[in-house]
């Protein structure tokens, strides 16, 4: 929450490419009240200062576990959710400063594909409706301009033109989430929170909207926040992955790096944990004991210290709280124990630590 | 049956099961429709397939937990531990549920009461089967807790479900479906509301538990990965059948069904960056109108004639391995690579 994360999300930029969407130490708590009066007693710390980089073109995945909070930075980046505080710019837009018709000129840029493919499309409203809803709104098209518009629209999804004219509630999952797709994509966005897109499908028709994501954002330079859960996904799809924590990333870097050389423990134990479907594989898996705490009371000092399995672990981990420090180039891990790290050994010792960091050399996932 | 070694009897046998749901009008939806395997004593069974594929109607109906408009069809048969329970009267089933074969669900929350705390639910399931008093059925509750280690039991058994967090929820499930040391565990879905780091927990307590008990699993589930990782044997269901029998190593190595290699190929999997996933085609068929022929045949890259019209039976490859494909009667037609021309889907 403080300086240290500050200058954090840079991994790895395109050289001198300016990130399309930047966040800074981004905050959101929702208060928790009690009695008639709504007295406030607390707040669950959904968001705790969270800072990455978006840049054009790109797929930054948002992983974790639920309850990390990574629905609601996507949410609170759109202000779908009002964030309580942090920097939000994009495309050097302050997003948080803009209202009424700048930040709904804004949102035309910035778009959402939910996860719920049931819930997230108006049953009263046909196909053609629900995609033209957006070009209405922003002015793109109308009457007739609008109606070819809506077709070619479907045609890039894989659906045909003929379902305009029907309702949500006659199509399959996958089918339903290319028609959210298509919501999406009418108002000609450069940036999609795509929001566990494919976590309700089943798996050969999760391969079909993963490719169809791809193709569009080969076709139209999309840039990706691509919030998920399911690790296996993100490593196909994403460039850049951001692992989040009780409210916090805990590490970062890109994708090839991240799921080679996983630095920080939560990371190692969340990859360990993934089922591979390889019966013939022996693996080194690393159990976590206990349950995510709630962020309505989150651990003091490093987020994942009642749970981390780091030999090293002592009172320093209880105490500070780790900044995201880059430890290897490009490779961001909020971990005071893994080496190099800027908080010294004396300044550790003065928070009750009384075991010395040293490199440790990931055990690999094999 | 009684000159076959114990060992070597199967502890659930299902033959031909049907269940069909009438739901008015002429449409029947075959939800399940002629399915037959065994689980042997002390095995995991994995059961998979795509939601709609019937495997949990399966699992249901075993327990006989199928209500109308659905039903079991003539014909059908479920042997286990040598007693039909097609035959058995209300009573008689009753006293297997939750004793002999117990049940484990996807959700927990909406699988516990909410106003009864978790000792009182777990207690109950000694107070129905066995002549425990009130405080035994209590204590053998929270000794139960602790073996599937939930922290402070005695503590925990006096909270309510909601109260739980998702893992320990699931343990609580656990915990109450074993409470008789059934025969056979049925777990539909066991760890797919989970995370992932608690699902590591839940199937390592499962495999624990097993060697402990000496129980069997059916293990349902639509991921491959813990299937890979926890059964011993799989049966692939599509469109309301068994498409794929195979030992895990086989079906892994050598999948034979175009369905389940369909399956394999489509799912991303750690280590393994392409550029492309590899679908399968279309979507899964409506229960009221499974495809003539092969079900699998419009969805199919192999896929000639024959297959449009004649249903395959359940072809013999190998040992312990079967496939409902007609590619066991001609091999030649299998020309590679069959799902790897992945279209851009628009």
């Amino acid at each position: 929450m403080t300086a240290p994360n500050a200058a954090s999300a840079r991994s790895a930029p395109p050289n001198g490419i300016a990130p399309l969407l930047a966040v800074r130490d981004l905050v959101k708590h929702f208060p928790i009240t009690r009695g008639v009066f709504r007295r406030r007693v607390g707040a669950v710390r959904a968001v705790d200062g969270v800072s990455l980089d978006v840049f054009p073109g790109e797929t930054l995945a948002l992983v974790g576990e639920s309850g990390c909070g990574k629905t609601t930075t996507g949410r609170a980046i759109l202000r779908l959710i009002e964030p309580s505080a942090g920097e939000i710019r994009f495309d050097g837009a302050d997003v948080r400063a803009l209202g009424g018709d700048a930040l709904r000129r804004l949102r035309r840029q910035m778009q959402i594909i939910f996860q719920d493919p049931f819930s997230s499309l108006n049953p009263r409203m046909t196909v053609g409706a629900i995609v033209r809803e957006g070009l209405t709104i922003h002015k793109l098209a109308e009457g007739e301009a609008a109606d070819a518009r809506v077709r070619e629209l479907l045609d890039e999804v894989g659906l045909r033109a003929d379902v305009a004219s029907r309702y949500p509630h006659e199509f399959s999952g996958g089918q339903r989430q290319r028609i959210g797709i298509a919501r999406a994509l009418a108002v000609e966005p450069r940036f999609i929170v795509c929001d566990e897109p494919v976590s309700a499908l089943d798996v050969s028709v999760q391969a079909q909207v993963i490719n169809l994501l791809e193709d569009l954002q080969r076709e139209h330079g999309l840039a990706y926040l691509f919030i998920a859960h399911d690790l296996s996904v993100v490593e196909h799809i994403a460039d850049r992955v951001a692992v989040m924590y009780l409210g916090h990333i805990v590490e970062l870097a890109d994708a090839d790096e991240l799921y080679r050389r996983p630095i920080m423990p939560y990371t190692q134990a969340l990859l360990s944990a993934v089922p591979v479907p390889d019966p013939t594989r022996q693996r080194h898996r690393i159990i976590l004991s206990g349950d995510v705490p709630s962020p309505a009371n989150p651990p003091s000092g490093c987020p994942f210290h009642p749970r981390c399995p780091h030999p090293r672990k002592d009172d320093a981990c209880t105490r500070l709280v780790p900044p995201l420090e880059e430890k290897e180039p490009g490779h961001l891990v909020a971990c005071i124990k893994q080496t190099p790290t800027t908080v010294s050994w004396p300044e550790q010792q003065s928070a009750g630590g009384t075991m010395q960091p040293e490199r440790i050399i990931p055990d690999a996932l094999g | 049956m009684t000159s076959t070694p114990a060992a070597s009897a199967p502890l659930l046998s299902i033959r031909d099961l049907s269940t069909w749901f009438h739901t008015g009008g002429r449409s029947v939806a075959r939800a399940v429709d002629g399915v037959s395997f065994d689980v042997m004593p002390h095995e995991t069974v994995g059961l998979v397939g795509e939601s709609g594929c019937g495997k949990s109607v399966t699992s249901l109906s075993i327990l006989r937990l199928i209500e109308r408009p659905g039903r079991i069809e003539p014909g059908s048969r479920i042997d286990f531990e040598g007693r039909d329970l097609l035959s058995l009267d209300d009573r008689a089933i009753r006293a297997i549920r939750g004793n002999r074969i117990s049940m484990i669900f996807q959700e927990p929350m909406t699988s516990l009461n909410p106003v009864f705390t978790v000792g009182d639910q777990i207690a109950e399931v000694a107070r129905v089967h066995s002549t425990a008093s009130r405080r035994e059925a209590w204590e053998r509750a929270v000794d139960m807790l602790q073996q599937v280690g939930v922290p402070a039991p005695a503590d925990r058994a006096r909270e309510y479900p909601h109260q739980l967090s998702g893992g320990l929820r699931q343990r609580a499930m656990i915990a109450m479906a074993l409470m008789m040391h059934p025969a056979l565990l049925i777990a539909d879905e066991p760890t797919t509301a989970l995370d992932v780091t608690i699902q590591a927990q839940i199937l390592e307590l499962l495999a624990e538990l097993q060697t402990r008990v000496g129980m069997s699993i059916l293990l349902i589930t639509h991921d491959l990965g813990v299937i890979a990782e926890s059964a011993t044997r799989v049966l692939v269901m599509y469109a309301g059948q068994i498409v794929e029998e195979a030992p895990v190593r086989t079906l892994f190595d050598a999948a034979h069904h175009p369905y389940t290699e369909g399956l394999l190929s489509a799912m991303p999997r750690l280590g393994d960056r392409r550029e492309r996933l590899t679908v399968i085609p279309g979507t899964v068929p409506s229960p009221t109108q499974w495809p003539a022929g092969c079900r699998f045949h419009d969805r199919c890259a192999y896929a000639w004639d024959r297959c449009r019209t004649d249903a395959p039976p359940l072809y013999q490859i190998g040992a312990g391995h079967v496939s409902r494909c007609h590619l066991a009667a001609e091999p030649a037609r299998r020309r590679a690579p069959a799902f790897a021309a992945a279209a851009p889907a628009s």
